[in-house]
C-alpha cells in the first residue's frame, strides 16, 4: 500500500522524493548518533559509579569516543545535505 | 556565586541574552519591504566563502570590507581589482568578468582562475598573524626567562603544550621519534582550535568549515604519514603478518582503501562538525525571523547560548581529535617491527 503511494508520487512529482529521502536519511543518521552516544554515556556512567576515582579518565575517554561516533553521523548528514544542494 | 563582580557579570549576560536578539530582530526593515526572509539562503551565505568580509548590517547599511579580486585570465593575464566593483555594479559584471554567487566567469568564455583574497583567505592571514605573534612571544619569553618560572602567556600555554607533547605525541608516537613530529602536531592543534574559535565570533569567517582547508590539513597528514612509513607499516598494509593467504585477498584492498580513508575521514569530520555547528546556531536565530515574533526570543536566546557553549567545546574537542588521530597514524607508521 505504502509502496503504491510512493511510486505514484515519484512518477508524478519528480525530484521532490529525493528531498524526502535526504530528510529521512538525516533523521536516521541522528538516530544512529543518539543510540551510539547514549550507549557510550551509559557505560561511562556505570564505570564512574563503580570507581569514582577514575571519573576524570572515564570522562575524557567518553568525550573522545563520542566525537568519533558523532563524526560518522555527520558523514550521513553531509551526504543528505549534498543531495539537497546539488540536485 | 561569591563576590559581587561575578554576580554583576552573570546579571549582565542574562539581560543581554534577553535584549540582544530582539534588538537585532528589529533590523528587518529591509526584509519586510524587499523580499521575504529566506532562512536557507541566509544560512548558506553565512557558512560559505565570499569575496567581501561582511561584518554587520545596520538598517539599510551593510558594514563590509570589499576584498581584492585576483584573476588569472588565460588570454588576458593577471587582473586585480576590488570586489566592490562586482558588488556595487547593477548586473554583477565588471571589465568583462561576471560574478554570480561568488563564482567568477569571463563574459567572453575564456578560462579564468580565481586567486582572490576571499573572506576565508583574509581570515587565514589574520589567524596566521595571531598564531605567529602568540607563539613568538611565548618563545621569546622562554629565552628571556630561561631557568625562571613561566609568567603570563607562557604559563597559560605551557600546560597545553606539555599535554600535547606528552599525552598526544609521546604516548602515540613513542619515545624514539616523537620529537620530530611534535612541532607539526602542536601547529595542527592550535591552528584548528584558534580558527574554530574565530569562526564562532560574530562577524568571523568560517575557515575550518571550508572543505578545502580541512582537505589541505588532511593531505599534509597523509603525506607525513606515508613518507615516514617504515617497512613494518607497509608490510601491515600489503601483507598483514599472521593472516592466512586466502584472507589477504580481502584484507589487502581494505587496508589500501584505509590508507586513503583515514585522512579523508579527518577532513570530513572537522568540516562537518564545524559547519553543522554554525548551521544549527544560525537556524535557531532564524527562528525569530521565521515566526516574526518577539515572544520567541527568550527561548531562542537561551537555546542559542547553550548551542554556542557546545560549539566552544566542539572547537577544542575537534582540534584535539584531529591531533590525536594524526599522532596515532604517525605512530602506526613509524612503529618498529617487534613481533
Amino acid at each position: 500500500m505504502l509502496l503504491n503511494i510512493l511510486l505514484q508520487e515519484a512518477a508524478t512529482s519528480g525530484a521532490s522524493i529525493g528531498y524526502m529521502g535526504a530528510a529521512i536519511g538525516a533523521g536516521l543518521a541522528a538516530i544512529g548518533a543518539g543510540i551510539g552516544i547514549g550507549r557510550i554515556g551509559g557505560s561511562a556512567m556505570e564505570g564512574i559509579a563503580r570507581q569514582p576515582e577514575a571519573s576524570g579518565k572515564i570522562q575524557g575517554a567518553m568525550l573522545i569516543v563520542a566525537a568519533f561516533v558523532e563524526a560518522v553521523a555527520l558523514f550521513g548528514a553531509v551526504i543528505s545535505l549534498l543531495v539537497v544542494l546539488l540536485k | 556565586m561569591k563576590n559581587i563582580s561575578t554576580r554583576i557579570i552573570v546579571l549582565f549576560l542574562f539581560l543581554v541574552a534577553f535584549v540582544a536578539p530582539p534588538t537585532w530582530a528589529e533590523t528587518p526593515q529591509e526584509f519586510s519591504d524587499d523580499e521575504p526572509f529566506n532562512a536557507g539562503e541566509m544560512i548558506m551565505h553565512h557558512v560559505a566563502d565570499e569575496h567581501q568580509w561582511h561584518f554587520a548590517t545596520i538598517g539599510h547599511n551593510h558594514i563590509s570590507l570589499p576584498l581584492p579580486v585576483i584573476l588569472y585570465d588565460t588570454q588576458k593575464g593577471l587582473k586585480i581589482f576590488s570586489s566592490g566593483h562586482f558588488y556595487h555594479s547593477a548586473d554583477g559584471t565588471h571589465e568583462g568578468y561576471k560574478m554570480e554567487h561568488e563564482h567568477v566567469t569571463a563574459l567572453d568564455g575564456a578560462k579564468v582562475y580565481d586567486f582572490s583574497i576571499t573572506k576565508n583567505v583574509a581570515s587565514l592571514i589574520l589567524s596566521f598573524v595571531l598564531l605567529l605573534s602568540i607563539f613568538f612571544t611565548v618563545a621569546k619569553s622562554y629565552k628571556k626567562r630561561s631557568g625562571k618560572s613561566p609568567k603570563g602567556l607562557q604559563s597559560a600555554l605551557e600546560p597545553i603544550i606539555i599535554f600535547i607533547r606528552d599525552e598526544v605525541a609521546k604516548s602515540n608516537i613513542g619515545e624514539k621519534h616523537y620529537r620530530r613530529f611534535t612541532p607539526y602536531l602542536l601547529t595542527l592543534f592550535f591552528f584548528i582550535w584558534i580558527n574554530n574559535m574565530l569562526g564562532l565570533v560574530p562577524g568571523g569567517a568560517n575557515l575550518t568549515g571550508n572543505i578545502a582547508v580541512t582537505m589541505t590539513l588532511a593531505l599534509i597528514t597523509f603525506f607525513i604519514v606515508n613518507f615516514n612509513g617504515k617497512s613494518a607499516y607497509w608490510g601491515h598494509i600489503f601483507a598483514m603478518p599472521g593472516v592466512p593467504k586466502w584472507l589477504l585477498i580481502i584484507m589487502t584492498p581494505v587496508e589500501i582503501i584505509g590508507v586513503f580513508m583515514k585522512p579523508f575521514s579527518l577532513m570530513v569530520r572537522l568540516f562537518a562538525n564545524i559547519t553543522a555547528g554554525h548551521i544549527i546556531l544560525l537556524s535557531f536565530l532564524s527562528m525569530i525571523f521565521i515566526f516574526k515574533s518577539l515572544a520567541v526570543s527568550p527561548a531562542v536566546a537561551i537555546f542559542s547560548i547553550f548551542i554556542n557553549l557546545i560549539e566552544l567545546l566542539v572547537a577544542a574537542l575537534q582540534a584535539y581529535i584531529f591531533t590525536v588521530l594524526t599522532a596515532a597514524y604517525i605512530g602506526a607508521a613509524v612503529e618498529e617491527h617487534h613481533h
